[in-house]
């Protein structure tokens, strides 16, 4: 858990965000002169999952819980904008509480639904798990994730288990976004976003009362603060950005399937916040890099990746109590000290 | 409809095997040890494995619990008596990294196609329980192990030193270390009994379910879940919890649709949590 | 000036061979996405094992050029499976892709890859989209299509005369294909259809409903553990004696029986291919597969192996010229190779028309169990969803 320190942002945790972004900005030429577009897609893949991991560490790392249920609300996410888009090639409109609603393409407006839809999801399952804390929480966000899985898998109109495909154009106000470069900027760009506003959070108010909680739950009720809707708006705002970013995903890839939404997959976005170091708002962002480029590499490299990769997992624990970041820090002391 | 009660039950009793073990070492030693699974394969894989060789069931008995339990004071010296004092997350990734390698290190060994692990000819029928109702042999034989070692546990935490451990909840170290405890030799101990109970589970569900690398996960989460729903470090939680699933799920699998189910069990433990924050019978005050 | 074009000429003549020569000895790049880690992981394994032994039955050529092969894993997840296809398409430039063997996997790969223009050869995964509305000229299932193991064993049990039968299989796409895919040909009363979660471990409150039913057979589909634990508990119930079990391909062969022991005995099975296929390439592979992994072949095996040849004959058809898409489309289509599973054809959807035998579990003379072949169920079994492909040519 991130130490309680309420000056937070030292010049360190100012550069690094924007060293991060501009390294991922660099990808797109760089992928251009070594011929390769591929690296692009799985660059924008390290975004979509660092926005996400970003989002989970206002809960995991500075509010203290670890929540299993990150990859039920990226899910519904991905399904908000699949299932807009789906509407729209079935000329098909949806029949909510009367109204009727053509779908969308438009990821101006799909995506922020995927967002609010999420964040209601976030808010009624929080407003249910934050009365337990430590280990019950980390189960009864995974009983949510696994009843949201289950619902997925049940949705037979949209593919049920299949998955469901988006086979309509996407766009973005009219801009047309299935330009790779293109996507990939934009999603850049909302990470940029996520870094600024979840950066701006933790050092506010809100933010020192969110880490005080974790770390003396009941000096922090003592002083008058009760510490509860603080958490909920936390896990909200946390809920709401990773429908954003499933629903990035679905874009990206054009599909959305129940298995983006399954345990497994939150225990992954918990591994990259570790990976990554869950004291500073950067630190997932790096461990989603490190988390989707070694599953690549290792899986295509042997088939017996799984026990390399579990064994990184246990060293990375082991050594690194900070995550990678940690590293950025003893460098950075280390030149200080010269 | 008896029939419905009793397989609930016997699944029950199969869940509290695996959940009692997990429990212990939760509650004593303050470690979420996601690697219980990783010992319930390492159970029914020896347990297949010497069956296989020897022919002997009987032998294969013995076989699977020293060595998980052998097993798990390995890990325990070598790893993750480092973690006790780690916050439950560094615990959760350390034990998960360790699922990882456990089901690769297994597949390696083993290779790939599930193991085969026959009944001996006594076990394998059913019996007649009532006029025009066969029950399985084997399950009733699940069945009394379970509830054995639900009776023996039992004892030892009423009638115990270590009982009285687990009833406070949680050791403290320094006092019990004051009062001439060797308290790592006596965690090694918990932490390789907690591990024979996962073999023992193992080897029972070994004749019923597949043995195949990765039958650990499935059967961990609902383990977790009794766990939780109980109380975690409860005993007597862990068992009224585990026979809660158990029947809730078979009755569930009848009478609700097939997506309810599926979902019942979580839907359950969403519940009793929601009003009962720290489970069932909560042991930290 | 006569000179200085012959000249020219003859450069341009020498540097046109040297890139056709170029193209021709540069490696075929092969794609093999497939389950490799998981519980799933021994499909994925028999799939790529099979594989494997097809390569080296052709010394690593096929149609005479040397072939490199990718191998991935895509943890039974669509989105690894799609990251893994594009990274192939895009940075190995593959020519052919294949190996998937979950059709949601397959359903999140196939599009991408196949408007890449590159080719996608089915070892498995047949899901009945892509057979109908959604077909592409550059997919083939070299396999089978989903429903049609389960439509033979419903035209089997429908000539056997079983007046009632009761069904289960797991509450996903492919468990409903199945279904659907029996009740296409079996007309019999339905006394019971239950739908379970998808890897679900105990099955004993089903069987006692089974139980209480009284149904003549059981139509099952459970692939994978899931069958070894309900095969294991029906026949521990005592059920298997009184109320005979019918099923698909895949579900009680040669990836899973060892597990399942004497619990499988007497299971009959609709099936393509089987150990005991007695054509003469058929022999040759189930004896080169046992002396290479020292166990007897599933049909996923035999499948990916099939595949193998396919490729083998249709690249050298069209003369190692796999750049030539359309040449090689219209090799493939034909089919002529010799197939272990004897007879084998495309249809216009590019899915197979082949032939299913009725199998059922028996011990051989080494105590080990395996299907043993009985008679022919169907000639020529064409998939129901090719009426609605409409080709893009």
């Amino acid at each position: 858990m991130a130490e309680f320190d309420p000056h937070l942002p030292r010049p360190v945790e100012r550069l690094a965000p924007i060293v991060v972004v501009g390294l991922l900005a660099a990808v797109p030429p760089l992928a251009q002169v070594l011929g390769d577009p591929f690296l692009i897609k799985v660059a924008t893949r390290v975004i979509v999952f660092a926005i996400a991991a970003v989002a989970l560490n206002l809960v995991l790392g500075f509010a203290g819980m670890v929540s299993l249920l990150q990859a039920g609300l990226f899910g519904v996410g991905g399904y908000v904008v699949a299932i807009a888009a789906h509407h729209i090639f079935e000329a098909e409109p949806i029949g909510i509480a009367g109204l009727a609603w053509g779908g969308s393409a438009d990821l101006a407006l799909t995506l922020p639904l995927a967002a609010v839809v999420a964040g209601l999801m976030a808010l009624v399952t929080g407003m249910v798990s934050l009365r337990t804390s430590g280990p019950y929480f980390l189960m009864i966000t995974l009983a949510f994730d696994q009843m949201l899985y289950y619902g997925a898998v049940a949705l037979q109109k949209y593919g049920g288990d299949d998955g469901l495909q988006i086979l309509t154009p996407l766009t973005l106000a009219g801009w047309d976004v299935s330009n790779r470069w293109r996507f990939f900027y934009f999603a850049l760009a909302l990470l940029a976003v996520t870094l600024l506003v979840v950066g701006r959070l933790v050092g506010s108010r809100f933010g020192i009362v969110l880490r005080a909680a974790a770390e003396n739950e009941r000096r922090v009720a003592v002083s008058g603060i009760p510490p509860y809707p603080y958490r909920l708006a936390a896990f909200v705002v946390s809920g709401a950005v990773a429908g954003l970013a499933g629903g990035l995903l679905a874009a990206g890839q054009q599909f959305v399937s129940p298995a983006d939404m399954h345990w497994v997959r939150s225990g992954d976005f918990v591994v990259m916040a570790v990976l990554g170091g869950l004291s500073t708002v950067w630190g997932p962002v790096v461990g989603a890099a490190a988390f989707v480029v070694l599953e690549l590499l290792l899986s295509s490299w042997t088939q017996h990746w799984q026990l390399v990769f579990g064994l990184i997992i246990v060293a990375v624990v082991l050594s690194l109590r900070g995550g990678l970041a940690d590293l950025v820090h003893l460098l950075g002391r280390s030149g200080g000290a010269r | 409809m008896i029939e419905q009660t009793l397989n609930g039950v016997q699944l029950g009793v199969m869940l509290f095997l695996m959940a009692s073990g997990l429990t212990l070492v939760f509650g004593i030693m303050n470690f979420i040890n996601l690697a219980h699974g990783s010992l319930y394969m390492a159970g029914a894989f020896t347990a297949a494995w010497i069956q296989n060789i020897s022919g002997s069931f009987l032998l294969a008995i013995p076989a699977a619990i020293l060595l998980t339990a052998a097993l798990g004071v390995v890990f325990e010296v070598g790893l993750f008596r480092r973690f006790y004092a780690r916050n439950h997350l560094d615990q959760v990734l350390v034990t998960f990294g360790i699922v990882l390698v456990a089901n690769e290190a297994t597949r390696m060994i083993f290779g790939p196609v599930p193991l085969r692990m026959p009944l001996p000819p006594l076990l394998a029928g059913s019996v007649e329980i009532l006029p025009g109702l066969p029950y399985p042999t084997f399950r009733l034989v699940v069945l009394g192990v379970g509830l054995a070692v639900a009776g023996l546990l039992w004892v030892i935490v009423m009638r115990t030193r270590i009982g009285m451990w687990v009833r406070a909840g949680s050791s403290n170290r320094p006092i019990a270390a004051a009062m001439g405890v060797d308290v790592d030799r006596v965690f090694a101990a918990l932490f390789a009994v907690g591990a024979a109970l996962a073999g023992l589970a193992g080897l029972m569900a070994g004749p019923i379910l597949a043995v195949q690398v990765g039958m650990g996960e499935p059967i961990l989460i609902l383990a977790l879940v009794v766990t939780v729903i109980g109380g975690i470090g409860s005993i007597k939680g862990a068992f009224v919890a585990a026979l809660m699933v158990g029947l809730v799920d078979t009755f569930g699998r009848v009478l609700l649709p097939p997506a309810l189910g599926s979902m019942v069990i979580f839907l359950l433990m969403a519940l009793i949590l929601a009003f009962r924050p720290k489970g069932l019978f909560p042991v930290h005050g | 000036m006569t000179h200085m074009f012959r000249a020219l000429s003859f450069a341009a003549c020498f540097a046109a061979l040297a890139t056709a020569v170029s193209a021709q000895d540069a490696p075929i790049r092969i794609g093999f996405i497939t389950t490799l880690s998981g519980p799933a992981g021994s499909i994925g394994q028999e799939l790529a094992d099979g594989f494997k032994l097809g390569l080296a039955k052709t010394g690593d050529t096929l149609g005479g050029r040397k072939v490199v092969v990718h191998y991935a894993d895509d943890q039974a997840k669509p989105d690894i499976g799609r990251q893994h296809a594009d990274k192939m398409v895009e940075s190995d430039k593959v020519d052919i892709l294949t190996g998937v063997n979950f059709s949601n996997v397959l359903l999140a790969i196939a599009k991408p890859v196949l408007d890449a223009g590159v080719l996608y050869v089915s070892t498995n995964a047949g899901p009945s989209q892509l057979a109908g509305k959604q077909c592409h000229p550059n997919f083939f299932a070299a396999s089978f299509q989903n429903d049609t193991t389960s439509e033979a064993i419903g035209i089997h049990m429908q000539e056997k005369g079983i007046k009632d039968v009761y069904i289960l299989a797991p509450n996903y796409p492919a468990g409903k294909d199945m279904v659907a895919g029996f009740k296409r040909y079996y007309k019999g009363a339905v006394v019971g259809e239950v739908y379970t979660a998808f890897n679900q471990l105990d099955y004993s409150a089903e069987i006692a409903q089974i139980r209480a039913a009284k149904p003549s057979a059981v139509f099952f589909f459970y692939p994978g553990g899931m069958g070894i634990n309900f095969v294991k508990q029906y026949d521990q119930a005592g059920l298997k004696q009184q109320i005979p079990l019918y099923t698909g391909a895949f579900v009680v062969d040669q990836s899973v029986l060892p597990a399942m022991g004497d619990a499988a005995i007497g299971v009959n099975t609709a099936t393509l291919w089987s150990e005991e296929f007695p054509n003469a390439a058929s022999r040759e592979f189930a004896a080169a597969f046992e002396k290479t992994y020292g166990r007897i072949p599933s049909p996923y095996a035999a499948d990916s192996y099939d595949t193998v040849l396919m490729l083998d004959a249709a690249i050298r058809a069209s003369a190692g010229r796999v750049d030539d898409k359309a040449a090689l489309r219209r090799a493939l289509e034909k089919a002529d190779f010799a197939s272990i599973r004897g007879h084998f054809r495309f249809n216009s959807n590019h899915f197979p028309i082949q032939d299913y035998y009725l199998t059922t579990v028996e011990k051989d003379g080494k105590g080990r169990l395996y299907n043993k072949l009985g008679e022919r169920i169907v000639e020529g079994l064409k998939d129901s969803y090719a009426t609605t492909c409409t080709m893009a040519p």
